[in-house]
C-alpha cells in the first residue's frame, strides 16, 4: 500500500516532466517536435499578446511565426510560453524554449555571462517615462522630488536609479513584481510617472482608463536594442533566428510585400533573386530550404509590414519607425546582404 | 464581620409578599429587552452596533444590487458619464468575461472537456465527503488514481507519445519487481504467490496508469500555458488534496515512528515546511526547481507550482493526521499487535480508519486553509481566477472606476461559497463523531 | 514477542523477521534514498549553474545595489548601499509591519472573540459575521482589496487633505512632522529610560505588597506618571533652561508631493489593515475557544463573590483562558508573520519582495537567496515557538 502510494506518486510527478532537448543540434529537435517552442511576453500589446481565444499577436510573436515558417512552410507551429521578465533566461537556458523572442535586452553580460546569444536586433528602443499631462511637465529633467512606478527587477529600475543620480535629483521609487501591478498603480494614482521602455510606454498608456490624459516625456535615458535570444553555442541555430530578420529586412528594402511575392518571384533582380531561393542554394546553407524567405514573407510578410501591422500607424500604438526605420531612411535597421 | 454577633437580630419572622411576575416573560418584546436592552452598557452597545450597521449596510447593498449595472458589453454601460447614473457593481463586465474566469484561454472548441473535468471532481468530492455515500473504498479509489489519471488525459490531451524504449524498460521493471517481492516472500516463509500478487496489482495499476496516458484518445493537445481561471484554482487544489493527504500520512507515521532517522527526517521536512511562507516555497518551486534537475529535463510552469503546493500542503496534512494517531487509545496498537497483526497490517486494517475518521473536521479545515492559499500561485505568475481578474480589470475596453471592485467582489464571493460550505461541513461532522463519542 | 517453550529447539527464525534488522535496513534505505536525491539535486545544480555561468557564494551581498527601496528604516542609496543592505531594509520592514501588526491584530481579535460571546445578541451576530466572512476569503484578495480601497478614494497630493498640526493626507500615504532630535535630547531619553525602569520596580514592590498585606495601588496612574511625567518634565527643565531638544521638520508642499517629514506609505497601510482584520478573525476564533473552555462555575463563583462581569472577565475568566490560548495564538501571530510576505502582491518592500524579488532577479544567485530568505523565516518560527515554550511553562505552573 505504502509503495502503491509513492509509486503512483512518483509515477505522476514522472509523467509531468517532459524531456527537452539542449544537448541535441536545436533545429533536429524542432524539426522531430514537429513545432518551435517560443518564449513569448506575458502580455505587451504591438509586440506579444493573447486574446480570450488564447491566439497570440505582435511584433516578436510574428518573428516566431516568420521562423515557423521558415523551417514548416507554416506559420502556426509555434507553441508560445509566457514567461514573466524573471523567468526568461531561465527558460531558455533549460531548453524549455527554443527561442526567446520577449521584447530582451541586449546586453554584454547577458550575452557572456548568462550563456546567450543575441542573433539580431528586431527593435530599437529606450527606456523613458509617461506622466499625467496635467501636471504640466514637458521634460523628465523636471521630475525632481517625483514618485515613479517601475518593475523590479529589471533593467528599468537600474537604469532609473542611475539617472536621477546623475542628473542630482531625489524621486521616490514604488516597484511593482509585474508590468500589469506597476502600470496598475500608476493608473490608479500612486505615482506621478511611470518608466520602462519606449515602446513599452505606448503599448501600456492603452490601456489606461483614459489614455489621452498621458504623456510621453521626450528623454530616452538608455540604449534598449531588443531581440530574440538563442542559447549560446548552437551556431546553426543562431543563424536560421539571425537570416530570417535579415530576410525580412531585405524584403522591405527591394519591395518585397506579402502581396506581391508571388510576382516578384520573376523579377529579375539578382538580389530579389537571391532572397527568394531561385538563385544560388542560401537557404539550405542555413539547414532550411531555399525558398525560406519567400515562405516567411508569403506567410507572415517583410519587417515593414509587420511593424505597421503590430505597433506602426496601422495598429493602436501609432508608434513611428524613428529608428527602427530601415537604414536607408535614416533608421538603424540595416539588412545584411544575402549573396 | 464584627456584626457577626449580631444576626440573630436581624432574622425575618415572617416572609415579605411576593414580587409581582414579570409583566413580559416572553414574546418579542422581552426578547428585546433581555437581549439587545439589559443593562446601559449593553444598551450603548447595541445603539452603537446598530448605527455601525446603518453606515455600511445600505451602501453595500446599494453598491451591489441597487446601482449595480447587470448588462452591457463594453466600458459605457458601467461609466456614470455614459449610464447617466450612479454605478454600482458593474457585473456585466463578470458576465462578459466569465468564459475566460471559468477556463482562461483554454481551446474553446475544447472547453467540454474541462466541463467533464469540474463533473468529475464534483462526483469525487460528493463521494468522499457523503459520509453515508455506497462503497466508499471505491470512491478513494476513484479520487486519488482514476479521476487524477483521467483528468491527465482530458486536460493536456494526452498522448504522451512514451515510445516503445519506455514500454520494454517498464516490463522490465514489472518483471524485476515481481521477483523481488517473490524473493522476500519465500524468505519470509510467506506464501510466494501473494508476494507476486501484491507486486503484479502495483505493476497494473502503474501500466493501466501511463498506458491511459500514453494512448491517443485523438484528444488536441492543450498546452497549459492556456490553462487559466477556476480550472487552474480547482486543480491546484485538487491535486494539493490528491498528493496532501496520502503523502501527509506517510509523514505523519514517520513522525510517530520509533526509527529514529525516519522520524528526525519526517520532522525535519515537517517543522521546515511549517516555519516559511507558502510565497517563498512556491518562488523557490519556480526558480530552483529546473536548476535540480538534469540539464535536459525541464519541469511545466504549471506544474512547479503544484508540485510546491503539494509538499507545503503535506506537511500540514500530517499534523493533522498525528494529532488522529496520538488520539487512538493504546489498547487499539496492543490489540492489533495481540492479533500478529505486523506494521502495515496494524495501521491500514486498525488505526488509520480510526484516526482518519476523527481528523475528519481537521482535515477539511486544512483543505480549506489550501483552498484559500492556491490564490498565491498567482503571484508567481500562473493564470488562476485572482490573476486572470487581475487581468482582466486592466482591459481598456472595461477601464471604469468600480471595476476592480466589482472583480474582487465577484472572486471574493466564490471564495467564500466554497470555504464557507466546506467549514458548515467539517462542523456537521464534528458535531456527529462528537454525538458518537459521547454515547 | 516471542515466547520460547523449551530452549533445546529453539524455532527457526529467519534474520528477516528481527525488528532491528528490519529497522535498520529501513532507515539505511531512507538515507539511501534522501542522499542519493540530494546528491543529484547538487551536481546538477552545480553543472547548470556552471553551464549558465551564474556566480555562486554569498559574496554578492557585498556588491552594490544599484537599485532604491521606497520604505527604508535605515539609511540606503542606489550608489553607496550594497545586497546585504537591502536585506536588511526587507527584513526590518518585514518585523516592522509584523510587530505593529501582531500588537493591532491582538487588540481587534480578542475584542472581536469576547463580543462574539457577549449577551448582547446584536454584538454577538455582527462578531460572528465579521469573523466568518474574513477567515473564508483569501488574504491576498482581501490585500488586493485594501490596496485599492485605501488607494482609491484619496486624492492626487496637490489637493492633499490638511489634517492640522503638519498631518497631510493623499494618494502617497499619510505625511506627519518629523521629530528632530538636538544635542542635549539625551536627558529626555534618559528621563524616559529611568521612568520605565521606575515603573517596573514600582509594580513589583506593589505585587510584594498586595500579596502580603492585600493593599491594592493605582498601578495604571504611577505607570503613566513616570513614563510619560518624566520625559515631559525633563522637556520643560530645558526648556525654562532655554534649550529646545525637540523641534519638528514639517511636511512642505513641492512640485510633486509633500517634501520633508514622515511619511507613512499607503502599500503598508493596506498590508497593516489587511493583516489585522484577516489574523484578528483567526484570534477571535481562539480566544472565544479559549474562554469557553474555562468551566462555568469560575463564572458563578466570581458573580457569587460579588464580581461584576468585567471584573469577572478581567480577573478570572481571561487569566486561566491565556492558559488555552496562548499555544494557538503563537501561530497565529507566526502566521501573521509569514502572510506579510504576500506584500510582495501590492508593492510593500518587505522581505521577500526586496530579497527574493529584486536582488534575486538582479544577481540571478536563486539558491543563496531562497536558502537565506527562508532561513530567516525558519529563525523567526524557531526562536517564537521557543520563546512562546517558556511562556507557556511559566503559565502551567500556577496550576495547582
Amino acid at each position: 500500500m505504502k509503495k502503491a502510494i509513492v509509486s503512483i506518486a512518483f509515477g505522476l510527478t514522472a509523467c509531468l516532466v517532459a524531456t527537452g532537448a539542449s544537448a541535441q543540434a536545436t533545429l533536429n529537435s524542432v524539426k522531430q517536435k514537429g513545432y518551435l517552442t517560443c518564449g513569448s511576453n506575458t502580455g505587451l500589446a504591438g509586440f506579444g499578446v493573447p486574446d480570450a481565444q488564447g491566439t497570440w499577436t505582435g511584433l516578436d510573436v510574428e518573428f516566431c511565426r516568420a521562423m515557423s515558417a521558415a523551417i514548416f512552410d507554416d506559420p502556426t507551429k509555434v507553441r508560445f510560453i509566457p514567461l514573466a521578465a524573471k523567468d526568461r533566461f531561465t527558460a531558455l537556458q533549460s531548453g524549455e524554449v527554443d527561442v526567446l523572442s520577449r521584447n530582451s535586452t541586449a546586453t554584454m553580460s547577458r550575452d557572456t555571462q548568462l550563456g546567450l546569444d543575441f542573433p539580431a536586433i528586431n527593435y530599437f528602443d529606450g527606456q523613458g517615462f509617461m506622466v499625467r499631462k496635467k501636471l504640466g511637465v514637458s521634460s523628465a529633467k523636471e521630475l525632481n522630488g517625483a514618485s515613479i512606478c517601475t518593475q523590479q527587477g529589471t533593467t528599468t529600475e537600474l537604469n532609473l536609479a542611475d539617472y536621477f543620480r546623475a542628473n542630482n535629483m531625489k524621486y521616490e521609487v514604488v516597484a511593482f513584481a509585474t508590468s500589469d501591478e506597476t502600470f496598475k498603480a500608476y493608473d490608479a494614482g500612486r505615482c506621478d510617472a511611470f518608466t520602462t521602455d519606449a515602446s513599452g510606454l505606448y503599448s501600456e498608456r492603452l490601456r489606461a482608463s483614459a489614455p489621452d490624459d498621458h504623456i510621453v516625456l521626450p528623454e530616452i535615458i538608455s540604449k534598449e536594442p531588443l531581440g530574440p535570444a538563442v542559447r549560446h553555442g548552437d551556431n546553426q541555430w543562431g543563424d536560421i533566428v539571425r537570416w530570417t530578420h535579415y530576410a525580412m529586412l531585405n524584403a522591405e528594402e527591394f519591395g518585397v510585400t506579402k502581396a506581391n511575392v508571388e510576382q516578384m518571384k520573376g523579377s529579375d533582380n539578382p538580389e530579389i533573386k537571391r532572397l527568394l531561393g531561385t538563385e544560388g542554394k542560401y537557404g539550405e546553407a542555413i539547414g532550411l530550404t531555399n525558398d525560406w524567405a519567400l515562405r516567411i514573407i508569403k506567410q507572415v510578410g517583410n519587417y515593414g509590414e509587420s511593424f505597421e501591422r503590430n505597433v506602426g500607424e496601422g495598429s493602436k500604438l501609432k508608434i513611428k519607425r524613428g529608428q527602427n526605420a530601415l537604414w536607408t531612411k535614416g533608421g538603424l535597421q540595416y539588412g545584411i546582404p544575402i549573396r | 464581620m464584627s456584626t457577626a454577633v449580631d444576626t440573630n437580630r436581624f432574622v425575618r419572622s415572617e416572609p415579605i409578599a411576593a414580587l409581582p411576575p414579570p409583566n413580559l416573560a416572553r414574546g418579542p418584546v422581552a426578547w428585546v429587552r433581555e437581549n439587545l436592552f439589559s443593562s446601559p452598557l449593553n444598551t450603548l452597545l447595541t445603539l452603537f452596533v446598530a448605527y455601525l450597521l446603518y453606515v455600511l449596510i445600505p451602501p453595500i447593498v446599494d453598491f451591489l444590487f441597487i446601482n449595480a449595472v447587470w448588462t452591457g458589453t463594453d466600458r459605457d454601460a458601467c461609466r456614470a458619464e455614459t449610464a447617466g447614473h450612479r454605478v454600482g457593481a458593474c457585473w456585466a463586465f463578470v458576465i462578459d468575461k466569465i468564459n475566460y474566469f471559468t477556463y482562461g484561454s483554454y481551446t474553446i472548441a475544447e472547453r467540454w472537456r474541462v466541463n467533464i473535468f469540474f463533473a468529475m471532481l464534483a462526483l469525487g468530492v460528493t463521494w468522499l465527503l457523503w459520509l453515508k455515500a455506497p462503497r466508499r473504498d471505491l470512491g478513494a479509489a476513484y479520487f486519488f488514481w482514476l479521476f487524477p489519471t483521467f483528468s491527465y488525459v482530458l486536460l493536456t490531451g494526452g498522448n504522451l507519445d512514451l515510445g516503445g524504449r519506455f514500454w520494454l524498460g517498464f516490463v522490465a521493471f514489472a518483471i524485476l519487481l515481481m521477483a523481488a517481492f517473490g524473493l522476500m516472500a519465500h524468505l519470509l516463509k510467506v506464501s510466494v504467490k501473494s508476494g507476486v500478487a501484491i507486486a503484479g496489482g502495483i505493476v497494473a495499476v502503474l501500466g493501466i496508469t501511463l498506458a491511459l496516458m500514453d494512448f491517443d484518445f485523438g484528444l488536441q493537445h492543450v498546452p497549459t500555458s492556456l490553462w487559466g481561471g477556476v480550472l487552474v484554482t480547482l486543480l491546484v487544489a485538487t491535486v494539493g488534496i490528491v498528493f496532501s493527504l496520502p503523502f501527509g500520512i506517510l509523514l505523519a507515521l514517520g513522525r510517530r515512528s520509533r526509527l529514529p532517522v525516519v522520524q528526525l527526517a519526517s520532522v525535519i521536512f515537517i517543522e521546515f515546511v511549517r516555519g516559511v511562507p507558502l510565497i517563498t516555497v512556491l518562488i523557490m518551486a519556480n526558480t530552483m526547481l529546473p536548476l535540480f534537475l538534469p540539464a535536459d529535463m525541464t519541469v511545466d510552469r504549471l506544474a512547479r507550482p503544484l508540485i510546491g503546493v503539494a509538499f507545503f500542503a503535506s506537511a500540514y496534512m500530517a499534523e493533522v493526521v498525528r494529532g488522529g494517531l496520538q488520539a487512538m487509545p493504546k489498547g487499539q496498537y496492543e490489540g492489533a499487535m495481540s492479533l500478529g497483526l505486523n506494521y502495515p497490517q496494524m495501521m491500514v486494517f486498525i488505526i488509520l480508519p480510526q484516526a482518519l475518521r476523527i481528523v475528519i473536521p481537521g482535515i477539511v479545515n486544512t483543505f480549506i486553509g489550501l483552498f484559500k492559499d492556491t490564490s498565491l500561485v498567482s503571484i508567481v505568475g500562473i493564470f488562476d481566477l485572482i490573476k486572470t481578474i487581475e487581468a482582466s480589470r486592466i482591459d481598456p475596453n472595461w477601464a471604469a472606476p468600480t471595476i476592480s471592485y466589482t472583480g474582487y467582489a465577484f472572486a471574493a464571493f466564490f471564495y467564500f461559497v466554497f470555504c464557507f460550505g466546506m467549514s458548515r461541513y467539517s462542523l456537521g461532522v464534528e458535531r456527529r463523531l462528537a454525538a458518537g463519542q459521547n454515547r | 514477542m516471542q515466547t520460547t517453550v523449551s530452549q533445546t529447539s529453539p524455532p527457526e527464525k529467519s534474520i528477516l523477521y528481527d525488528p532491528k534488522v528490519r529497522g535498520a535496513f529501513y532507515q539505511v534505505l531512507l538515507v539511501l534514498i534522501v542522499g542519493y536525491l540530494f546528491y543529484m539535486a547538487a551536481s546538477n545544480a552545480v553543472e547548470n549553474l556552471q553551464r549558465a555561468k551564474i556566480a555562486s557564494g554569498f559574496g554578492f551581498l557585498n556588491n552594490t545595489a544599484g537599485f532604491d527601496i521606497s520604505q527604508t528604516l535605515i539609511s540606503f542609496s542606489a550608489a553607496g548601499s550594497t545586497y546585504g543592505d537591502a536585506f536588511i531594509v526587507g527584513l526590518l520592514n518585514t518585523l516592522l509591519v509584523s510587530a505593529i501588526g501582531i500588537v493591532l491584530a491582538t487588540f481587534l481579535g480578542f475584542t472581536v472573540g469576547i463580543a462574539r460571546l457577549s449577551k448582547n445578541w446584536m454584538v454577538a451576530k455582527v462578531a460572528m459575521v465579521y469573523v466568518e466572512l474574513l477567515r473564508n476569503i483569501p488574504l491576498l484578495l482581501q490585500l488586493l482589496f485594501w490596496y485599492i480601497a485605501v488607494l482609491g478614494p484619496l486624492p492626487q497630493p496637490r489637493d492633499s487633505i490638511g489634517m492640522g498640526a503638519g498631518f497631510f493626507l493623499n494618494s502617497r500615504g499619510l505625511f506627519m512632522p518629523r521629530p528632530l532630535y538636538a544635542s542635549d535630547a539625551w536627558v529626555m531619553g534618559a528621563a524616559l529610560v529611568i521612568g520605565i525602569v521606575g515603573t517596573i520596580i514600582f509594580r513589583t514592590w506593589a505585587k510584594k505588597q498586595q500579596e502580603s498585606t492585600g493593599r491594592q495601588y493605582p498601578l495604571g496612574l504611577v505607570t503613566i506618571g513616570l513614563v510619560l511625567g518624566l520625559p515631559i518634565l525633563a522637556w520643560l527643565a530645558l526648556a525654562v533652561v532655554g534649550a529646545n531638544p525637540i523641534s519638528f521638520e514639517m511636511p512642505q508642499k513641492g512640485t510633486f508631493n509633500l517634501r520633508g517629514g514622515m511619511q507613512i506609505l499607503p502599500e503598508f497601510v493596506a498590508l497593516l489593515v489587511g493583516l489585522v482584520t484577516y489574523t484578528a478573525a483567526f484570534i477571535a476564533e481562539v480566544v472565544r475557544a479559549g474562554i469557553l473552555a474555562v468551566s462555568k462555575g469560575q463564572t458563578e463563583a466570581a458573580g457569587s463573590l460579588g464580581l461584576r462581569p468585567g471584573q469577572t472577565l478581567r480577573l478570572v475568566v481571561v487569566p486561566q483562558a491565556m492558559r488555552v490560548i496562548i499555544p494557538p495564538l503563537t501561530s497565529q501571530y507566526l502566521n501573521l508573520t509569514k502572510n506579510s510576505s504576500l506584500a510582495v502582491a501590492i508593492g510593500y518592500p518587505d522581505l521577500v519582495q526586496v530579497f527574493m524579488g529584486t536582488v534575486l532577479n538582479q544577481t540571478g544567485q536563486a539558491i543563496e537567496v531562497v536558502v537565506i530568505t527562508m532561513g530567516v523565516y525558519l529563525t523567526i518560527s524557531l526562536v517564537t515557538s521557543f520563546v512562546m515554550n517558556i511562556y507557556n511553562r511559566r503559565v502551567a505552573i500556577v496550576e495547582r
